[in-house]
Parts: C-alpha cells; sequence; structure tokens
C-alpha cells in the first residue's frame, strides 16, 4: 500500500530534518508509529498524504507516485483514496453532524453528493452508535461521539488508506478502547489500510505492527 | 460539486451576531449616501418648483426665509405679522392680484391656512371629495392629511390650541370638512384650507356666542344699561359654527387691521412685478416684497454646500467602517485558521477555501443589498414627509 524509498525533507528555517531511507507498509495492515514529539511523525502523515512535498525520494501510495503527481493531483488523490482522523476531530462545530460527515463531497468535484452517498453516511453513522445525533451541531457532542463522527467523515468516500493522527489522544481511557475497536472494525469492512500515530503504548499490542520513529536514525523500517 | 455557498449560508447561520453585524454596517455605508441623494433631490424639487411657481410674496420686514418657508412650504416660523390692508392695497394698485395668507395655527399637527377660494385657483387645487369651503368654520384638507386622520367630507376637525396653558384664550373651534383635496405631492397635501374668516375666528377676532341681550342668567351678566351689557366670562362662547348660530358671528374692529402672514402677489405681467417690486423696495416700508425663488435659490445654494460636507463625512465614515469590516474578516480568518487548514488537509484547494469566503461576502453584500434597497424605497415612499420634518 506504502513504499517510501530514499526520503529527504526539512524545514530549514526549523532546522528539522526527516530521513527515510526505506519505508513500506502491506495492504490491510494497521500499522502503529510511535517515537518522541517532534521526531517527524505527522510530517511523515503529511508526505504520505501529499499535503507536503518530500525534497527528494519517492512516495508510492496504492501505485500512485505521490511525489511526481501536481498540487491538483494530490489534492484529489487525498480526498479520494485517503481518509485522515485528527486527534482534535477538527469537526466543524457551525455545520451538523451530518454536514460534517459530508463536508469532503461539498468542498471538492473529485467527489459526487448523491442520494447513495448521504444513505452510506447515515448507515456508516449508525454503526459508529451516532444514528440519533445527526442533526445536531458538532459543537453539541461529546468527545466521544466527536471522534466517531471524524472517523465517519474519513471512512465515507471509502479510502484505502486511513491515516490517524493521535486519533484517541484527547479521550479518556474507555472511549480511547472502544474508537479504536470502531476504527479497527470499519478498517476491516473496509478492506482498507490504517497507519496510526499515537503516543499511547497500552494501545500498541492491538496493532498489527508497530513502528518506532527512531529505527528511521538507525536504517529503513521496511 | 462544491457547496460553497451552502457551506457559507450555514457558517453565517451559526455565527448570527456576527453576520448580523456585518449586514447592518455595509447596509448603513450604502444607504446613508443614497437616503441621503434621495432626500436632497426630493427636497430641491418641492422647494424649487413650488417656489418658481410663486411670483411675488410681500410680508412684514424681517426674515425672508422665513416668510418664504411659512408662506409656500406651511413652516411653523411665523414671521412678522402684516394687515389684510396690504392685501387690499396690493389689489388697489390694479398691478396684480393678491391672495392674503394667514398660517399661523394648528389642527391635530397639521399646518392651518387661512387664505381665499383663489388660492385653489392659484395652486390648481381640487377637491376629489367634497367641495371647497364654503361657509365660515368649513376647511378643506390636503390628501394626506385626510389620509393620517382618517377623515372625509362631512366630518369634523378641532383646530389646536396656541398654548396648552393659555386658560383666558380662545377655545380651538370645531370645523366641518367640506372637501379633500387630491394629492398634489406638495405642501398642501399636509394643510388644512380654511377661510381667511375662518382662521381668524380661530384666533378670536371674529365669535360668536350667546346674545348677551336675551341671557336672563345674572351670574352671566355683570351690568345692563338701555344701551350696552356687559357680560363676564361664564358668557358661552360657540366652538362650532352651524347654521343655528352662524348669525351670532361677528367682526370686532376694522377688518382691514385684521392679521395675516403674507400676501401672495400676482403681477399682470413682467412690467408690473417689476413697479410693484419698486414700490416694496422702498426702505421706509415695513413690508418687502420678495421672488420665493431667488430666496429659495440661496437655500439651496447652503443645502448643497452642507451636502457636500456630509458628502465628504460620509465618504471618510465609509471608508472607516470598510477598514473595520477588512480587519473584522482578516480576524475572523485567523480565527478560523484551524478549520481552513482542516479542510486543505481534506483535500480542498486554496482556491475552494478562498471560493467559500467568497461566497460568505456575496451573501452578505446580498443580505445588505436588499436590506438596503428596502430602506431605499421606505426612504423614497416618505420623502415628502421627510422633506418636510428635516427641512421645511
Amino acid at each position: 500500500m506504502i513504499s517510501i524509498e530514499s526520503l529527504r525533507f526539512s524545514y530549514p528555517q526549523d532546522g528539522f530534518n526527516l530521513q527515510i531511507p526505506a519505508f513500506s507498509v502491506p495492504v490491510g495492515q494497521k500499522l502503529a508509529v510511535i517515537g518522541p514529539s517532534g521526531s517527524g511523525k505527522t510530517t511523515l502523515l503529511n508526505l504520505i498524504a501529499g499535503i507536503v512535498a518530500p525534497d527528494t525520494g519517492r512516495i508510492q501510495v496504492a501505485g500512485v507516485p505521490v511525489h511526481e503527481i501536481t498540487d491538483a493531483g494530490r489534492r484529489d488523490f487525498r480526498i479520494t483514496q485517503i481518509g485522515f482522523v485528527f486527534q482534535d476531530f477538527e469537526l466543524l462545530d457551525y455545520l451538523s453532524v451530518l454536514d460534517n460527515i459530508l463536508h469532503p463531497y461539498r468542498i471538492t468535484r473529485a467527489l459526487q453528493l448523491t442520494p447513495a452517498v448521504a444513505r452510506r453516511a447515515r448507515e456508516l453513522a449508525e454503526q459508529m452508535g451516532i444514528g440519533d445525533k445527526l442533526q445536531r451541531h458538532a459543537g453539541d457532542l461529546s468527545q466521544g461521539e466527536k471522534q466517531r463522527a471524524a472517523i465517519c467523515r474519513a471512512l465515507l468516500p471509502q479510502p484505502k488508506l486511513i491515516l490517524a493522527d493521535e486519533a484517541t489522544g484527547n479521550l479518556d481511557p474507555d472511549n480511547k478502547l472502544h474508537i479504536l475497536d470502531l476504527l479497527f472494525e470499519a478498517v476491516d469492512q473496509h478492506g482498507a489500510t490504517l497507519l496510526a500515530v499515537t503516543h499511547d503504548h497500552e494501545l500498541l499490542p492491538r496493532f498489527d505492527r508497530v513502528v518506532d520513529f527512531n529505527e528511521f536514525r538507525g536504517g529503513s523500517a521496511a | 460539486m462544491i457547496d460553497s455557498f451552502y457551506i457559507a449560508w450555514k457558517y453565517l447561520l451559526f455565527s448570527k451576531a456576527r453576520s448580523a453585524t456585518l449586514v447592518a454596517c455595509i447596509t448603513l455605508i450604502a444607504v446613508l449616501p443614497l437616503a441621503l441623494e434621495i432626500i436632497l433631490d426630493e427636497s430641491e424639487h418641492q422647494l424649487v418648483e413650488r417656489a418658481e411657481h410663486t411670483p411675488l410674496l410681500v410680508g412684514a420686514r424681517g426674515s425672508a426665509l422665513d416668510l418664504v418657508m411659512n408662506s409656500l412650504y406651511f413652516a411653523d416660523e411665523v414671521p412678522e405679522l402684516i394687515s389684510m390692508l396690504t392685501a387690499d392695497e396690493i389689489t388697489a394698485t390694479d398691478l396684480a392680484y393678491s391672495i392674503p395668507l394667514y398660517v399661523r395655527f394648528q389642527a391635530r399637527g397639521f399646518p392651518i391656512v387661512g387664505t381665499t377660494l383663489d388660492y385653489f385657483d392659484f395652486r390648481r387645487l381640487r377637491p376629489a371629495a367634497g367641495t371647497p369651503f364654503g361657509l365660515l368654520g368649513e376647511c378643506v384638507i390636503g390628501s394626506a392629511v385626510a389620509r393620517e386622520l382618517g377623515l372625509k367630507p362631512g366630518d369634523s376637525l378641532l383646530s389646536s390650541p396656541e398654548t396648552v396653558f393659555d386658560l383666558a384664550g380662545v377655545y380651538p373651534l370645531k370645523m366641518r370638512v367640506a372637501g379633500v383635496l387630491a394629492p398634489t405631492h406638495s405642501a398642501d397635501d399636509l394643510a388644512v384650507l380654511v377661510d381667511i374668516k375662518t382662521a381668524w375666528v380661530i384666533e378670536g377676532l371674529v365669535h360668536g356666542h350667546e346674545d348677551v341681550t336675551r341671557s336672563r342668567d345674572g351670574s352671566v351678566i355683570i351690568e345692563r344699561s338701555e344701551s350696552n351689557v356687559t357680560a363676564n366670562a361664564k358668557l358661552m362662547q360657540y366652538t362650532e359654527i352651524t347654521a343655528a348660530n352662524i348669525d351670532a358671528f361677528h367682526l370686532h374692529g376694522n377688518p382691514e387691521d385684521y392679521p395675516l402672514t403674507a400676501v401672495i402677489a400676482l403681477p399682470h405681467d413682467d412690467k408690473a412685478a417689476a413697479i410693484l417690486r419698486g414700490r416694496y423696495q422702498n426702505a421706509d416700508t415695513s413690508y418687502q416684497i420678495v421672488p420665493p425663488a431667488d430666496v429659495i435659490d440661496t437655500l439651496m445654494t447652503n443645502i448643497f454646500r452642507i451636502r457636500n460636507v456630509l458628502d465628504a463625512v460620509i465618504l471618510f465614515v465609509g471608508l472607516a467602517t470598510l477598514m473595520a469590516l477588512v480587519l473584522v474578516f482578516a480576524l475572523s480568518l485567523r480565527l478560523r485558521q484551524r478549520e481552513i487548514d482542516t479542510i486543505f488537509k481534506l483535500g480542498c484547494s486554496r482556491l475552494t477555501i478562498a471560493q467559500l469566503l467568497g461566497a460568505e461576502i456575496v451573501i452578505i453584500a446580498a443580505f445588505s443589498s436588499v436590506l438596503c434597497l428596502l430602506i431605499l424605497s421606505v426612504v423614497a415612499h416618505y420623502d415628502q414627509q421627510l422633506v418636510r420634518a428635516l427641512f421645511i
């Protein structure tokens, strides 16, 4: 699913340098990425998603050479192939839960909002246990409910890859496990690949594979 | 599909106070100069047209502007009084016709214009209902007066006392509405026209009361002799002129000395006008003769000078408000930076983000435009009343 070779990326103003000689993730794997703050975990997600471009090296996701395509191409690729789940949920308070889930469909021409998509959004919300909250404003939900809505938003376009940036970081212990279960269930159901950045070592045994960012200093993490 | 307007609408709806403030500010910036333009245009139209149709005005020396504003637009400021003799003298010169005016009293907030039937011909006034006044105590009301007070021919209208606390003053006169004028879009729409003698009745110079020679009420009669009867204030004064008591109304003193506020002089030709003006321009007379068009021309020059100042003030206020709006918008963008970053991360282009924000501006501008049009249509609808309230 993901293949990275000889990647170099830097923020010259911060003196930040990221080097990944080789890194790959097979289809369907649930991978956890751990490492100290500032080591570049979120930057890795941004590189894979095409939000930022590498200085040198190759990134291939689902057969798409992300490092080669144009900005517009990367945006279309991102919104159709990748589902992003953020630590702070990043829902828009002024939209209802349903509108938040459908939001990716309203901001790009790459996705078509059809009645079937709207129906799928409702079904997804039912599965996630927020089917009765669809008309409420996102700001009125609990933390757990917000993250469920954010996962629905990430899964609705049926992405091949789900990137989760500390998706359980703001949740209480019970909610953490429950949300992770829901995320894993949804990933399995959609046959997607999951790459999750986390600081929570308690959750690591549940993943198929764990990559420590410190490994990159010593060589590849293939 | 990009639903910029849907998302923008949801945001504006969610931030109601902010949206309403922005709409109000933009509306205000647009409405102020445009409404001022409408009002000033209407004021110019009203003032100039009426002034140009009034050849000459004779009144007491003093403020020519007060004289013109009172005589043509029935403004509250009453000029020094002249006498009925002035009107007779003008007619006697054979140079002009004269129409007396006595504009001093009010009825429920509308000016009572004491004049003669010639005034109707001169201003081309015609009743839309009823007839012109024919009897003492009758009035003809302007279309706006009829509309606002809900009056029609046959109804009655009470004159207002000049001062509320004048206990010894004259009783208000209950006037019968003889007719309602067709709309003229001039000051006449807001006037209560009465015969000049009725105006004098309102002042108490012409009055009617019970016949003291027949009264046997000891509490009314102070002294009675063969040739004279003296009554006290208890003597009943008539406050309405009817067929039964009209004969009891009588003048005291010489009618030539009765007051007027002005006389409209209608010269037979330009030469007559020049001669007439020459006579009254003599510094020894206590009168002045003015062509209202000249007076209004001076007034308009001053109004337009003020208009320029106002335009400049509005421009500066508008610029300051626009800058404040830009600042509000910039700050709002900063507050929403995280939201913008999120939708960018989801896969939205910078252009689409600009489109979303542009849609918000378009919606706010559209609401402001609709509000602006509504306010301007209200201003345009009531421009005559506004002009009267603001300038006349």
